[in-house]
Parts: C-alpha cells; structure tokens; sequence
C-alpha cells in the first residue's frame, strides 16, 4: 500500500532562500579546496595513468619460456571457448628433430591470430588455456589508426610482458 | 555635433563592445574551470597558460564547422533569431553609465555612450527583445525539442518580467528618476557619512527578486529550462551548429553582463568607488600634484575600474549558483514567480510608495 510521506516544511524552507545559502556555501568550500589545496579527483591522463587491478583485462600477450618459444601447443581451446570468435589457430608440428621439449610441446601454432575489435575481453581463452599460454595483460590504451593494428599475430602476441604488464 | 563629439561617441562604442566581447571568453573560461574546481575536477587547463586559451580555440572549432540548416525549416527567422540573440543585449550597453566623465582637451566626455533621460525604460525595452530570438529559434527550426524550449522560454520570461519590472519600479520611486546617471549620483550619498546609499541598502528585498528575476531573465540555471540539457536535449537551439549555435552562446553571456551591470548601477552603486576608494584616489591625485582634469581622469579610471569589479563579482555569482543549484521543475518554477514573487514585488511596491508619501508628505 502506498504510503503517503509528508516532508516538514518550516516557513522558512518555502522561500528557499536557507537551503539555497547552505548549498551555497557547500560549493564554495569545494571551490576553495580545488583552486587553493589543489584536493582533485583528476587523472592527467597521458602524463599520469591509472593504475588498474591485477585482475584486469586488457591487451592479449602469448607467455614465453626461458628459450623464447611460445607455451601455446595449438590445442585450439581458447579459440573453441571464445565466444566472440575472435581467435584464429593454425596448427603445426613442431620439428622432432630439433625438440628440446619432447612430448611437451609437439605441437606448436603455425598462425595465431586475434582480432582485437571483435573481442569482448571476456577472458575465457585465459581461463580455458591448459598451457597458461594465452594471458590478457594490463596494458588498456588499445587505440589504434587503422583495423589491421588491431589483429594481433603470432610475432605480436609473443612479445615479452612482465607479470600483467 | 563636432569631429570631437563624433569621435567620443565612437571611442565610446569601440571601448564597451572590446569589454563586453572581450570578457565573454574570459567567462566562458571562469565558468568551465569554476564548475570544475565546485567539482573537484581540475577543467580545461592544456590550451595556453591555466587554460586561458581555450574559449579562443572553441571559437576556432565553432566557426570551422559545417554550416548546417534544417531542411524544414523558416530560412529567414531561423538566420534572424541568433542575430537578434547578440545585438538585444548589446544595444543596451549603449545607455549604461560605467564612469562620471573624463575631461580630454579640456572638454568633458560623459562615459556612457548615450545620454537617454529614459534609459532604464530603453534598457526594459532592450531585455524584452531578448524572448525573440527564443521564440523565433524555436518555433523555425521545425523541431519538437526546440517548440518546447521556445513556449518554456517565453512563459517564463513573460512571467518574471513582471516581478522584474516591479522591483524596478520601486526602485524608480526610491531614487525619483529614470536617468541611470541620476542614480548613480543619488547613490552615492552616504547614510551616517561612511554608509553608501546603495539601492542593496534602501531596498533589498527588491535587490532579491531582480536578482532572481534576471536569473529567470538569462536563462541561467537554476531557471534554464528553455535549454534543459537532459530534458529538452539543448530546447530551442537544439538545430543550430557551428556559427550560429556560437552566437547564440555568446549572447547568452553578453545578456549575461548586461542583466549584471543593470543590477550594478540600480542596487549596487553603479560606478561608485568602493566605500574608501574614492578617498584614497582623492589623496593621490593630490600627492601625485595633478591637475584638476587629470584628478577627475584618475577618478574615472576608478570608477570604470570598480564598476567593472562589481559586474564580475555578480558574473561569479551567477557561475557559482549555476553549479549549486538543480533545474526547478515547470511548475516550481511558475509558482515562485506568480505566486510568491509578483505578490512580494506588488507588496513592495505599495510599501515604498506609502513610506515615500508618508516622509515627503
Ligand atoms: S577475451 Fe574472450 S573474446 Fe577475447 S579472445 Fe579471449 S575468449 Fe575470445
Ligand atoms: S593458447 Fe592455450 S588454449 Fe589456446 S591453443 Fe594455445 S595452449 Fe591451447
């Protein structure tokens, strides 16, 4: 049932000069904090930047081992989970010859592409990777001048990250 | 009239519209970082020194645009109504007095571009232009939005030039003329010696309701709803761009100014030094051994000086309350001027009227 809320008005609050001057002097103590303390929430963007969460989501990276070869073995998970269907595998076998690893990485990928500007940035493929190969980085500044910056290759996507970037 | 008086005349024009037009950007500036600092943001502060430079760049972006005009749209009062928008208020300028006289080559010049023994009703008649250009803007530009802003726009204004035009009118008994200079000279008497007989002083209670009234009158928030952002998108302006969208900006801040120095010269001494000022420049004019003439220059000069320091004082006024207060609602906003306003103006009226016949009398 719907309840009727009568709000107090005193005479005073109908000419609502009182509340006008407590409002009043609300902004000008903030006026004076920003001008004179300089107390602001501002970013200078480019010269200073945010400092996300280790958590967060950003720009993909491949991780490496210590001989600069890429952990993913072309299993084709993340780009079976990935639900915008951005990730494109090639598979390859990794020459037995010159295999320091042995069964652990028979296969390699030939092409590993993802096309950034489909991705959600959902992070299933980091989630469904068995190898821990494919990981998103920290790095959010993803703007680029054209459509083709935003497909990251398989050169691309190795390049070294420390931590989350 | 001589070569003189015909260069006076134009030496006057020329210094109030590079006041006027010059103060607007330095405003504009005022109002985004001041908005910011209420914020705790830090505003636009990339473009030149503390971002003084900004407004300039805007002007650049405004006037580079694409020059568009609604296809449906009346092509003659949709050009007219932004030009209108700038010239109503700046044609008042031409009968406000920001300074006694100087004397140059031994002849006086009045500062103030017109001398009208009318002038406040010139300058009512300059302010009611100023519901045109709504009106015309938006009933051309064949927009809904635009409809709504322009019926807001001149409900409201019609409704608060009531309340503004009986304030005014008491004001008009106080000082028993309509010569804007008379007033200014009226004010500056003193109660007790050091008082200064401001209009604030007499009468604030019609200090108050022109304040709000020109409030209502600029379209300023907390009485912007011809414009409404987040009700009516930008209301009757929403079809201008580029250029034209620029005037209209710009108007809204020259209307600004004007609707200030009115309030200056009427209630708070109009171009009378600051209590103790006078004095001082007194003193150095003396000390300095001028001439008479050159002490009544450096007077001027003060004169000009405080009365521009008090038209920026309310100018900041109108920036911090514009970040204070929220948007009334229609029917608040209709309330307040008929219900509580007009009744308080008219009760004013008559008490100033009867106070006058009872001490004259
Ligand atoms: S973050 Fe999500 S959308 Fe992007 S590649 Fe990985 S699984 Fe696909
Ligand atoms: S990145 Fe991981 S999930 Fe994707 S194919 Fe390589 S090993 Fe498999």
């Amino acid at each position: 049932m719907a309840k009727v809320v009568s709000r107090k008005e005193s005479f005073w609050d109908r000419f609502y000069i009182p509340a006008l001057l407590i409002g009043l002097s609300v902004t000008l103590k903030h006026f004076f904090r920003s001008l004179v303390l300089g107390k602001t929430k501002t970013i200078q963007y480019p010269e200073v930047k945010r400092e996300y969460s280790q958590r967060f989501r950003g720009r993909h990276f491949i991780s490496i081992d210590q001989n600069k070869i890429e952990n993913c073995t072309s299993c084709y998970l993340c780009q079976t989970v990935c639900p915008a269907e951005c990730i494109t595998i090639v598979a390859e076998e990794r020459d037995p010859a010159q295999n320091p690893y042995g069964v652990a990485k028979e296969k390699k990928p030939l092409s590993f592409d993802i096309d950034a500007l489909r991705c959600c940035f959902c992070g299933m493929c980091e989630e469904a990777c068995p190898k821990d190969a494919i990981k998103l980085s920290r790095d959010y500044e993803l703007a680029t001048l054209n459509r083709d910056e935003a497909m990251y290759d398989l050169n691309y996507l190795k390049r070294e990250v420390k931590g989350r970037g | 009239m001589s070569l003189f008086d015909i260069l006076a005349i134009l030496g006057k024009v020329a210094f109030v519209l590079a006041v006027v037009l010059g103060s607007v950007p330095l405003i504009v500036w005022f109002e985004r970082r001041g908005s910011a600092w209420i914020q705790g943001r830090v505003g636009p502060n990339r473009v030149g020194p503390f971002g003084l430079f900004q407004p300039f760049v805007d002007v650049v972006k405004f006037a580079t645009k694409e020059n568009f005009v609604p296809r449906d749209s009346s092509k003659v009062y949709y050009h007219l109504a932004p030009a209108l928008a700038v010239v109503a208020p700046l044609a008042a300028f031409a009968v406000i007095p920001f300074g006694s006289q100087i004397i140059v080559m031994g002849q006086a010049i009045q500062l103030q571009i017109t001398q009208l023994d009318i002038g406040i009703l010139a300058i009512l008649a300059f302010a009611g232009l100023e519901i045109y250009p709504v009106m015309l803007a938006g009933w051309s530009s064949n927009n809904k939005y635009g409809v709504f802003g322009a019926l807001r726009g001149s409900s409201q204004m019609m409704s608060y030039e009531i309340a503004f035009g009986l304030s005014l009118a008491s004001m008009l008994l106080v000082y028993g003329t309509f010569d804007l200079n008379e007033m200014v000279r009226y004010q500056q008497n003193t109660f007790f010696g050091f008082l200064p007989k401001w209009g604030i002083l007499l009468n604030p209670l019609s200090f108050l309701i022109f304040l709000i009234a020109i409030f209502v009158e600029t379209n300023r928030l907390p009485f912007d709803l011809p414009e409404g952002d987040s009700e009516l998108v930008a209301g009757y302006h929403i079809e201008y761009g580029a250029t034209k969208f620029m005037m209209f900006f710009f108007a809204e801040y020259v209307a600004m100014i004007m609707a200030s120095s009115v309030l200056v010269t009427l209630f708070l001494g109009g171009y009378a030094t600051l209590p103790g000022v006078g004095l001082l420049i007194h003193t150095l004019g003396i000390s300095l051994d001028l001439t008479s003439d050159n002490q009544q220059n450096l007077l001027a000069l003060g004169q000009v000086t405080s009365f521009i320091f008090k038209v920026a004082l309310i100018m900041i006024f109108y920036v911090w309350v514009r970040w204070t207060l929220p948007r009334f609602r229609f029917d608040q906003l209709m309330n307040l001027g008929w219900k509580i306003l007009f009744p308080l103006s008219l009760i004013n009226l008559m008490f100033v009227a009867s106070f006058l016949a009872w001490i004259g009398g």
